[in-house]
């Protein structure tokens, strides 16, 4: 049976790993590579780095990252932020990520998706979609982490993307990101209950009972969780412990090395 | 987990380049346990290799254009043909059969059968962890718990016509999404994986290991007698 999965992400900038709010204030938080083989370690089933480097040149640092990842971690990694193009796809992927989140990009161009579902497959293109509720009871996709909105309904925008190519979502609240109050779990239902391909739940991770609401409630495949990992309020043993406990199938975490 | 090597001779493998993109991290794991990686874009380099892997993710008819390309369909059909040790990992697996029925491209046809579309699946693409039953005991499960996990990310899989005459099934391991597939094939040096060693961890590493172990001893089980020719566990397999 398949494994609901636990995912930390790590936000990446000019290489490091960065903590603090999502783009300002940020704190060198250490070595990307090595955070993921400790995650690996700890039993995470996937690695995602979003790149949130302001200035270009943290592009080239960023493959050198994903290079350095692949040849340690030997887990699936997705590589999210500052992908606009085909060739800057097959950038990542050549490096050794597994699968690229498109998000602004794809938002502002969807024939994006579409292309790079014909040149890698639809399992290596993941749209992620910010959302935010609007006073209608509904959802509105954002960009620019939150700071702009599209206009667009964020379901009808989850169907489209996975007509498109999309081949997984990850489905962020910005209502909830960094709240640690718990996932939008309306939300995640809205979504999950119209698409075929698996959701990725992020947003609002605060303990481990979130992540068992995520997948009973919401109906993710998936969930995603950055800051309650990194600073070890839950480890990602703890949090497959209570899935386990409430009937999910969870990946064992692999015991440690002697 | 340490870096580890075998004892005696590396064995060396021919990874085929054709554009699929899980080749560096196949690449990484083949030679974090141990194995001599050549990277091949064409006929002549495969040389003396002692095992040929075919990686990839996606479709069949990109990928068979792609090998097609670079002359390198005839070399991979006779160096099945003549029982020399392949590997076929996800899409790798899949162009091992007749055909696919997911754009109609004709495949390398070493196995007798078809990929198709996984039935019943609650989500596709099927992508995550999932356990691998084992059918029959092979050396390259050697050491991995029998309820361990495995990667997968793929929307078809093969589906092999058992022949009624052979000794044993070709189908050596089934998993379970919605309906159930056929997750790994052996017949001899020939094997297919429908999910990812190189993504699956220690599990993994593992698994890569004993199939390293097995390209250098040449201890592949015949058929008969099911895993009587497994070697004895690899300083290399023990340590991951």
């Amino acid at each position: 049976m398949l494994r609901r999965r636990v995912i930390p992400c790590l936000d990446v900038a000019n290489g490091r790993v960065v903590k603090g709010t999502r783009f300002v204030d940020l704190v060198d938080e250490g070595d990307p590579p090595e955070l993921a083989e400790r995650y690996a370690a700890e039993g995470a089933d996937e690695i995602v780095y979003l790149d949130i480097s302001a200035a270009p040149e943290g592009r080239g640092t960023l493959l050198d990252i994903v290079e350095r990842t692949a040849r340690r971690a030997f887990l699936p990694l997705t590589v999210g932020g500052g992908v606009r193009s085909v060739d800057d796809m097959r950038d990542v992927l050549r490096a050794g990520a597994d699968k690229v989140a498109l998000n602004t990009a794809a938002v502002g161009d969807p024939t994006l998706l579409a292309a790079c579902a014909r040149r890698f497959g639809r399992q290596a293109v993941v749209v992620a979609i910010d959302a935010r509720r609007n006073p209608a009871g509904r959802w509105d996709v954002v960009v620019r982490g939150g700071r702009e909105s599209t206009g667009l309904d964020a379901v009808a925008w989850a169907e489209r993307a996975v007509e498109l190519g999309a081949g997984e979502l990850l489905v962020t609240s910005i209502d909830r990101d960094g709240t640690r109050s718990g996932f939008d779990t309306d939300l995640l239902r809205a979504i999950a209950d119209r698409v075929g391909v698996p959701v990725i739940a992020s947003g609002g991770a605060g303990g481990p009972d979130d992540f068992v609401r995520a997948v009973v409630d919401g109906g993710a495949d998936a969930v995603l969780a950055a800051s309650i990992f990194h600073r070890r309020i839950h480890s990602i043993a703890a949090v497959k412990e209570a899935m386990a406990a409430a009937g999910l199938p969870v990946r064992r975490v692999p015991e440690a090395v002697a | 987990m340490l870096p580890v090597r075998p004892t005696g001779a590396a064995a060396r493998i021919a990874v085929v380049d054709y554009g699929a993109s899980n080749l560096v991290s196949i690449d990484q794991a083949l030679t974090r346990v141990g194995a001599v990686v050549t990277v091949v874009r064409e006929p002549d380099a495969i040389g003396d290799a002692d095992a040929m892997l075919v990686p990839g993710v996606g479709a069949a008819g990109p990928a068979m254009e792609r090998l097609a390309r670079r002359g390198l369909v005839d070399p991979i059909r006779d160096w099945i043909a003549a029982d020399r040790p392949f590997l076929g990992i996800c899409l790798g697996m899949q162009l091992l059969f007749d055909g696919s029925d997911e754009d109609g491209t004709t495949t390398l046809g070493a196995i007798p059968g078809r990929t198709i579309r996984l039935a019943d699946a609650p989500t596709l693409p099927h992508i995550g962890w999932n356990q691998v039953e084992r059918l029959r005991p092979h050396p390259l499960f050697e050491g991995i718990a029998p309820d361990a996990d495995f990667y997968f990310v793929h929307s078809y899989a093969g589906a092999p016509t058992e022949d009624a005459g052979a000794t044993e099934p070709i189908a050596l391991a089934r998993t379970t999404h919605g309906g159930s597939f056929v997750s790994a094939v052996a017949r001899g040096p020939l094997i297919g994986l429908q999910f990812h060693p190189e993504r699956s961890g220690r599990d993994g590493l593992r698994l890569l290991a004993n199939y390293v172990e097995l390209v250098r001893s040449g201890a592949w089980p015949s058929g008969e007698g099911a895993a009587a020719g497994a070697p004895p566990a690899a300083d290399a397999a023990a340590a991951v």
